[in-house]
């Protein structure tokens, strides 16, 4: 199926205004922080909430919502299946009961409701333990059976909401891997809605950031992961974001300072720098990188081999270091460093 | 000394001691007052039986009509979005503080012959309500009833809504999703709420005996049947009916009692 949306709705002082377009088996995610909007418009396209207007049409044909023409689809008429972060299994129901409901409301027989649960249920792992309460499943079988649920119907748009954020981090690693061979086989679309860059990256194939109620990004996962826009997607991806003003190979940045680039630049440009490629000295080095700066550190955090540190100064940066050099280098909150970056390692492109 | 072990200071400790006493002692006096001797004779004296029989099946109409009437009422006020709504559940709640005599008076001037309701119905069918057996069950299910409104409304309330968000995704319309998933998930809610209610039933007195009488075998029922006793000069026969009261409240609380304890973890 391929869907369009128009989502005008209001929730407390936030006015979300997203426009969507999912192609027929395209996996898109939404991506953006906490309270952006992104639950409300994933709950406009279920039917679940009334949008204050726009449309969405699907195949370019069946309006699911029309505000203008007084046309709204209640949610159980909608061919969708939707995951929601704790998995919600019916506490009173059996694991394959559960996974049968959408099956038994649409008017299949029990007989042939129960033998579709348990093959559905064989598919996400769980053989076996369809006689069992939801109590008595771990969180990872719980949203595994969950999604088994969604996808009994063969829904023709599926949608995630936060679907591996109540996991603990082994489990998450396990369940993305697995709801990526389901997308995979899955016919119909999905809207996945994360806070989690790597769900995004995992599992779609294209990105729209949301903030604030608006969209301020979309593409394919590599083009938002390389050149974020924001500051918000740029500290996801773990790239410290410079908006400047591009002269030949310099950027001036807005916030004071100058970064020197490897390529010829004009107007106004984001100049992105990976953590990995800045380098911290207690004194000034010399020699050939061309971007040297004063700088202090505000924090470190320990990032498994390496620490992560957050300087500010005139280029405010995000640096990793070996935990052996941050020990090596004697560094403390409030220790005033240089931080080098060479030019050909500064990302540049137009704002 | 005293204070340091059990931990509760002195001026709790007393009006708390003194408040149980209150409470408990009645129910003392009962059971040492109780002619034991005797008891079996009373319990099968003519009429008792009766009253007995007659307080359980009009308890547990009224409670059958409570149900069949309240869990809509109750889903309505705890699930709509109406702005009447804050009104339509003062209204509803009203009996719960009305004394019951005054409720009595109120069914007898729409439901007795004269009644708003009951001339049209006397007219059309010939029908009167009034001084009948289903007079009491009535008088009992306008008491009875927002007992059990408020408390599955509590339940509807404490559960999460979002399972009916998960049902209607997956194709139940707001009926079925009220049948397969709402019903079971605030069942132990809604039986509290009848268990609450039929014990109520069961204790009427005052709109009962205004609204429907003290008739023996049509109206009297257990409470209405230990007040003429002890009115006409039988102690003995109203402290027996009252031990019989008294059992099968103890029993009625063990059941709920049962049920919050018993079936809360279960539903978290």
């Amino acid at each position: 199926m391929s869907l369009t949306a128009e989502v005008r709705v209001r929730r407390g002082a936030l006015d979300v205004v997203v426009d969507l377009e999912i192609a027929d088996r395209q996996v898109l995610a939404v991506l953006g922080p906490n309270g952006a909007g992104k639950s409300s418009l994933l709950r406009v396209l279920s039917g679940l909430l009334q949008p204050a207007a726009g449309r969405t049409v699907v195949d370019g044909e069946q309006i699911w919502d029309d505000v203008a023409a007084g046309v709204r689809l209640p949610p159980y008429r909608r061919a969708l299946g939707m995951v929601f972060q704790d998995s919600l299994l019916f506490p009173h129901l059996s694991v394959a009961d559960n996974v049968a409901f959408g099956l038994r409301t649409r008017g299949t027989r029990r007989a042939d409701a129960r033998a579709a649960a348990e093959r559905w249920l064989a598919r996400v792992g769980l053989e076996g333990l369809g006689e069992r309460r939801p109590g008595g499943l771990s969180g990872g079988q719980a949203q595994r059976a969950a999604l088994a649920r969604a996808l009994v119907g063969d829904p023709r748009l599926l949608l995630l909401d936060e679907p591996l954020s109540a996991l603990d981090a082994r489990t998450r690693l396990t369940v993305r891997a697995e709801l990526r061979r389901h997308l995979a086989e899955f016919s119909g679309s999905t809207v996945l809605v994360t806070h989690d860059p790597v769900d995004a990256l995992a599992l779609a194939d294209r990105v729209v950031v949301v903030e604030d109620g608006h969209v301020v990004q979309a593409g394919t996962p590599l083009e938002v992961s390389r050149a974020p826009r924001t500051d918000y997607v740029a500290r996801l991806v773990g790239l410290s974001l410079l908006p400047g003003t591009g002269a030949g190979r310099s950027v001036r940045l807005d916030g004071g300072g100058e970064v020197a680039v490897a390529e010829e630049t004009s107007g106004p440009v984001f100049a992105a720098v990976r953590p990995e490629s800045v380098a911290l000295y207690l004194a000034r080095p010399d020699g050939s990188p061309r971007n040297v700066w004063p700088a202090r550190l505000a924090g470190a955090t320990p990032h498994g081999a390496t620490v992560r540190c957050e300087l500010v100064g005139d280029v405010p940066l995000v640096a990793d270091v070996t935990a052996a050099a941050f020990a090596e280098l004697g560094l403390v909150p409030g220790s005033q460093v240089w931080a080098t970056v060479k030019a050909s390692e500064v990302a540049v492109y137009a704002r | 000394m005293r204070r340091d072990r059990t931990g509760i200071p002195l001026p709790l400790l007393v009006p708390a001691s003194l408040g149980v006493a209150f409470l408990v002692l009645p129910l003392i006096g009962l059971l040492v007052r109780t002619p034991w001797a005797t008891l079996w004779p009373e319990l099968t004296a003519p009429g008792v039986g009766e009253a007995l029989r007659l307080s359980l099946i009009s308890a547990t109409s009224a409670t059958v009509i409570s149900l069949l009437l309240g869990v809509p009422l109750a889903w309505v006020l705890a699930r709509s979005a109406g702005r009447g709504r804050s009104v339509l559940r003062a209204l509803v709640t009203v009996p719960l503080v009305l004394p019951p005599v005054v409720g009595g008076v109120a069914l007898f001037l729409v439901l007795g012959r004269q009644g708003l309701v009951g001339r049209w119905l006397f007219e059309w069918t010939g029908l009167t309500i009034p001084f009948t057996t289903p007079a009491v069950v009535i008088a009992e299910t306008f008491v009875a009833m927002p007992f059990l409104v408020i408390s599955v409304e509590g339940a509807l309330r404490a559960a999460d809504a979002r399972f009916e968000d998960v049902a209607a995704t997956l194709g139940a319309d707001r009926w079925t999703t009220f049948r397969r998933v709402t019903l079971p998930l605030v069942a132990p809610g809604i039986a509290a709420g009848s268990v609450l209610c039929w014990a109520r039933a069961l204790g009427e007195f005052g709109a009962t005996i205004t609204f429907a009488g003290n008739f023996p075998g049509t109206t009297q029922t257990m409470p209405l049947a230990v007040y003429m006793q002890l009115e006409s000069g039988h102690p003995e026969a109203a402290i027996a009916l009252s031990l019989v009261l008294l059992v099968v409240s103890l029993a009625t609380l063990l059941l709920l009692r049962d049920r919050w304890l018993g079936r809360a973890p279960a539903a978290a």
